[in-house]
């Protein structure tokens, strides 16, 4: 037998944007362990209830996270207003949706792109990026933000896009579609590509559910679940079939992404489609009182907010429970045995946002 | 002139922010922006960095990380905090675990506001750092003679 070899991984690391700590424990290349230690961007806001009234939080639960910010500020909108029975208005909902779906695309293209750059395919990461800027260009012009554009409010959303707009935007998704499908191909057919993604990282079905795997990481393996379903938002009108492969590899996680963004640029298509003039917003009227639970889909999984009122503008309690968090406990099963070069793409596949899973 | 602000390497460490300045940060490397025309290369080594980019407040467990860091980089360097987070701990400052901004870790020579920061912002940031680089690159020359 080998020596065993402790290998730390992070927390400052080329290929992480953010800080996760691995004790990798090898034997010769193998490695037989992987041990985190999490903790450095643990803030405390989930305590910021108590100081910041119910309105004003929404701000804070978007900077729970820079990629996914708008789906976690509306998620906290959505428990806060069956909190307060709010009705949200249809225009409002199908907006959210189309800025929710907006938000997925950049995301996925954001972590094709640090997926391209883990195993080294630096023009791919480029170009990867390079699209998602224009993506961005369509939030920006819709809400003035690039990254956090707190476009969700307690009782709707904030800013109307007109029809025009709209119509603008679909002509411009389908021209990216046809990027994003030039290098999604490269993705899926290049034969370097699939050499380091193919058999990788392998989640059984088994382990998927028992482990409590979300996201595109328990669809990669088999399980056809995703928050959408529920038909939250406007997705119970526009109707909607979640994307599974059943391979629980790398590339079947990567494949995964890569269709739900094209399903994305579907669903924001049905959503201009159906959408009708109208309200973007209710009067806020009241203090939560009760508690909930909302669930949503993010680009990494799903999350959920619960959220207890107690009468008062302040909120009693808020906890979130985030997508990376629960994919955590898989990725350590998935290093278990994998070849040390292996690691940086394994990690990036359960797409880590560490300041969501540490807020 | 002289050869480090001609091509200026930057290593960026994400102290607690929410994701949002990094993601910025790695956008202004990006062909839209691409700071590396003009020679700025990111590095994930701190022995090769010039500057070091720290977005998001510090707290107890970042700040022994974010200090070796520093001190790993050769002089002379300059750290920028990017964000409002890294300036003085933004929406986060009255979290229990939120120390405040950069300069609670290691001297700062630039802070920029913003949140999240835009890739423009940290454009304009590092060339003002070019010119602070040069100017401690002169003061170490003096100090050398």
């Amino acid at each position: 037998m080998s020596n065993r070899t402790i290998i730390p991984f992070g927390p400052q690391h080329p290929v992480l944007p953010e800080p996760i700590h691995l004790d990798l424990v090898v034997e010769d290349e193998k490695v037989v362990e992987a041990i985190p230690s999490i903790g450095f961007i643990h803030r405390g806001l989930e305590k910021l209830v108590e100081k910041k009234d119910f309105i004003d939080f929404v701000y804070v639960a978007e900077r729970i996270c820079g990629i996914c910010s708008y789906i976690h500020g509306m998620t906290y909108c959505m428990s806060v207003e069956q909190l307060l029975k709010l009705e949200i208005p249809d225009r409002a909902q199908y907006l959210r949706t189309i800025w929710s779906e907006l938000s997925r695309i950049h995301s996925h293209l954001l972590w094709l792109g640090l997926t391209a750059d883990s195993f080294g395919f630096e023009s791919l990461f480029m170009q990867s990026w390079r699209i998602r800027e224009s993506i961005l260009d369509i939030i920006e012009e819709t809400t003035g933000g690039r990254v956090i554009f707190g476009a969700a409010k307690v009782g709707g959303v904030r800013r109307d896009v007109s029809s025009v707009k709209l119509d603008e935007i679909m002509k411009k998704l389908r021209v990216y579609q046809k990027e994003i499908n030039t290098i999604g191909s490269v993705f899926l057919n290049d034969t370097t590509v699939k050499h380091r993604m193919q058999g990788v990282g392998v989640l059984s079905q088994a382990d998927a559910k028992s482990l409590g795997a979300v996201g595109p990481m328990l669809r990669g393996s088999g399980v056809s679940q995703d928050m959408r379903m529920t038909g939250y938002a406007s997705y119970g009108k526009i109707g909607f079939t979640p994307v599974v492969e059943t391979a629980g590899d790398c590339y079947a996680r990567t494949k995964v992404r890569i269709l739900e963004i094209a399903q994305s640029v579907d669903i924001i298509q049905k959503c201009i489609e159906q959408i009708k003039e109208g309200p973007i917003e209710v009067k806020v009227i009241g203090m939560p009182d009760g508690e909930y639970f909302a669930r949503t889909e993010q680009p990494r999984g799903e999350v959920i907010y619960y959220a207890k009122g107690n009468g008062t503008k302040f909120l009693q309690r808020m906890r979130v429970r985030t997508p990376t968090f629960a994919n955590l406990a898989p990725l350590l099963a998935t290093l278990r045995g994998c070849q040390l070069a292996d690691v940086p793409v394994i990690v990036l596949t359960i797409d880590p946002c560490i300041s969501c899973a540490e807020r | 002139m002289s050869s480090i602000s001609k091509s200026p390497w930057v290593i960026h460490y994400d102290g607690s922010s929410c994701n949002g300045c990094d993601i910025e940060v790695l956008a202004a490397l990006m062909p839209r922006f691409d700071v590396e025309r003009f020679g700025v290369i990111n590095t994930g080594n701190p022995k090769h960095a010039d500057i070091l980019l720290l977005t998001g407040s510090i707290n107890e467990q970042n700040k022994p990380v974010v200090q070796n860091i520093y001190n790993q980089m050769p002089e002379p360097k300059v750290v920028l905090a990017l964000g409002i987070c890294a300036t003085s701990g933004g929406i986060f400052r009255e979290c229990y675990n939120v120390m405040g901004g950069a300069d609670k870790a290691v001297p700062v020579d630039l802070y920029v506001p913003g949140c999240a920061i835009r890739p423009e912002a940290i454009i304009d940031a590092v060339v003002q750092a070019l010119g602070i680089l040069e100017k401690k690159r002169a003061a170490m020359n003096a100090a050398a003679v």
